[in-house]
């Protein structure tokens, strides 16, 4: 009895956080969910329209190919980051660490890490100046060179804008996985490295047989969170192309955003944030289910 | 040799990864005309700072930097004060359904901002509480503090027990074994929690673009971003711009790198 009275008390201390979780996350959430089956410009009472919004998308070329569109950014946020990451770790940790000493691996890792830690909307106002197409930096050193024919309207042609953005994003990403592989090695036992070593294994033996597995938990959380932040991005989008050019990097983070506060259409806006929800939750789950199986 | 081969393209690798930064920083201190007669890339003759007081006057950069160590100060410090509190229920407490609980915390951390936003949006304006800095305040300690329970209480569920008992028999009730007990052990923690807290909330870009609209609100990120769209700024200004919004990230990596690459490794939890 008093144990159950001990252990209520601590309910109290749940007060302030519930309290916080309840109004700023589960309630708007589910008020996000409510809005999506209405049609509504965001004054005056919304309509009901049951699932007329979620039918409308799965006939909306924008939408669809906004998802298209995520995918490739899951790509530059998430693969090629991990797979690069990879490879960037295990020269730094593996070669300069142990030939050139770990304050050289410690101040290249610094330099690539250094992306990571700017405010998106800047790196976007860097990125935007630099791949300008009549005096951008990115030009002008082409033109530096004599490559003037490769010089483009980086972030204006349609058919290129979205591999400028996976460009850009690609620099972004890359010192997180570097940073987190560099530290899942220290934990590795550097004695299977030199038992491998001994049998005559080459680096490249090496790495894909001890460093890749052993860094399994890494790289799973890595592509977790990468994947998440891929499909939840908006700030570089916003920054660099406003899902343009006509629409050929727009994205269904973005999207929602210019059907609530650009087109008023609330109700649509809300039915694709629902889905993009759905999605990442999904993945979430799949992601730890693997990961659990993994473990075991 | 092939040793330098490898240390060589990292050296490149490294000076890519740079560039961006030595760019911008090259082009804001020149004069406009000296950008326009020699182009990005030639080194500036001397140090002009138009372009940066041009920028800093035109957007009144010091309420902007002021505005966002208020925001992400504030949600720092609430933010650690709330995941403790959840933590100590949760991890220490046990209470009952906490399996649960911490499911919903760290699913509140997943869902996308922008199934949150309308709502979020159209409560704040019912409430009063649009366009100020308060809400953006609540809004994120809620947010930074779902990742910091569920953080926290993987942490002080291994909290010894020990300690807590020869508290409880030295007569101190719940509130001050909090205090004078698992606070001060768990320090580390909590500190490179603040640390996150305060770069995450300085860095975020959607919510505060939503949320505040009139100028003398706006944090620098949201100034800048906002200012870039409109594309009204000259080459000179837009890379002073930039550089202003990339000194402040710079100073927080260097004041914090301990605490980051001691906590990175904590966030790979996340």
């Amino acid at each position: 009895m008093s144990a159950l009275r001990e252990r209520r008390s601590y309910l109290l201390y749940l007060v302030p956080g519930g309290l916080l979780l309840l109004a700023v996350i589960l309630v708007p959430f589910g008020m996000n969910i409510g809005i999506s089956f209405t049609e509504w410009t965001g004054v005056g009472e919304p309509e009901w329209v049951g699932a007329e919004n979620y039918l409308r998308l799965l006939s909306d070329g924008t939408f669809w190919a906004s998802f298209r569109h995520n995918v490739a950014l899951v790509v530059a946020m998430a693969v090629v980051p991990t797979l690069l990451g990879l490879v960037v770790a295990a020269a730094l940790f593996d070669h300069i660490g142990k030939h050139f000493g770990s304050r050289h691996a410690a101040v290249l890792r610094a330099c690539v890490y250094l992306p990571q830690v700017l405010p998106i909307a800047v790196a976007g106002i860097v990125w935007s100046w630099i791949l300008a197409p009549k005096d951008g930096a990115l030009n002008e050193v082409l033109r530096a060179v004599g490559l003037e024919a490769l010089a483009r309207n980086w972030l204006g042609d349609p058919d290129l804008a979205l591999w400028s953005l996976m460009g850009v994003l690609v620099w972004m990403q890359l010192g997180y996985p570097v940073v987190i592989f560099m530290a899942g090695m220290g934990r590795l036992d550097p004695a299977l490295h030199e038992a491998a070593e001994l049998d005559g294994a080459s680096w490249w033996g090496r790495f894909r047989h001890v460093t890749v597995p052993g860094l399994r938990p890494e790289i799973f959380v890595v592509l977790l969170t990468c994947t998440i932040a891929a499909l939840k991005v908006f700030a570089p989008i916003y920054v660099l192309t406003r899902g343009g050019p006509g629409g050929a990097t727009n994205v269904p983070a973005y999207y929602s955003f210019q059907n609530f506060f650009e087109r008023t259409r609330v109700g649509y806006g809300a039915a694709i944030a629902t889905v993009l929800t759905v999605l990442v939750l999904v993945l979430t789950a799949v992601f730890l289910r693997v990961q659990q199986r993994g473990e075991r | 040799m092939r040793r330098h081969a490898v240390l060589w393209s990292m050296v490149v690798l490294a000076v890519a990864m740079v560039t961006p930064f030595v760019i911008v920083a090259l082009n804001a201190v020149k004069t406009p005309e000296e950008y326009s007669s020699g182009g990005p890339l030639r080194l500036p003759e001397g140090v002009s700072l138009d372009g940066i007081i041009a920028f800093w006057d035109r957007v009144d950069y010091g309420e902007k930097l002021l505005n966002s160590a208020v925001i992400s100060g504030s949600v720092a410090v609430l933010a650690v004060v709330v995941s403790v509190f959840n933590a100590y229920a949760l991890g220490i407490g046990r209470v009952r359904g906490r399996l649960w609980v911490l499911v919903v915390f760290l699913t509140a951390n997943t869902l996308p901002q922008e199934a949150l936003v309308y709502p979020l949006y159209y409560i704040a304006n019912e409430v009063g509480l649009y366009d100020t800095k308060l809400s953006v305040i609540i809004v994120f300690t809620a947010i930074q503090s779902a990742f910091g329970t569920y953080l926290l209480t993987s942490t002080l569920s291994g909290f010894p027990r020990e300690l807590l008992d020869a508290a409880r028999i030295d007569g101190a009730t719940k509130w001050q074994a909090l205090v004078r007990v698992v606070v001060p052990i768990s320090r580390p923690t909590l500190g490179v929690l603040f640390v996150f807290f305060f770069i995450w909330t300085w860095n975020e870009f959607f919510l505060p673009l939503v949320l505040l609209i009139s100028n003398e609100n706006q944090t620098v990120p949201v100034a800048l971003g906002v200012l870039q769209g409109q594309r009204l700024m000259d080459a000179t200004m837009t890379s002073a711009s930039a550089l202003l919004g990339v000194v402040p990230a710079i100073a927080f990596f260097l004041i914090f790198q301990r605490a980051l690459t001691r906590g990175i490794t904590v966030g790979a939890v996340k």
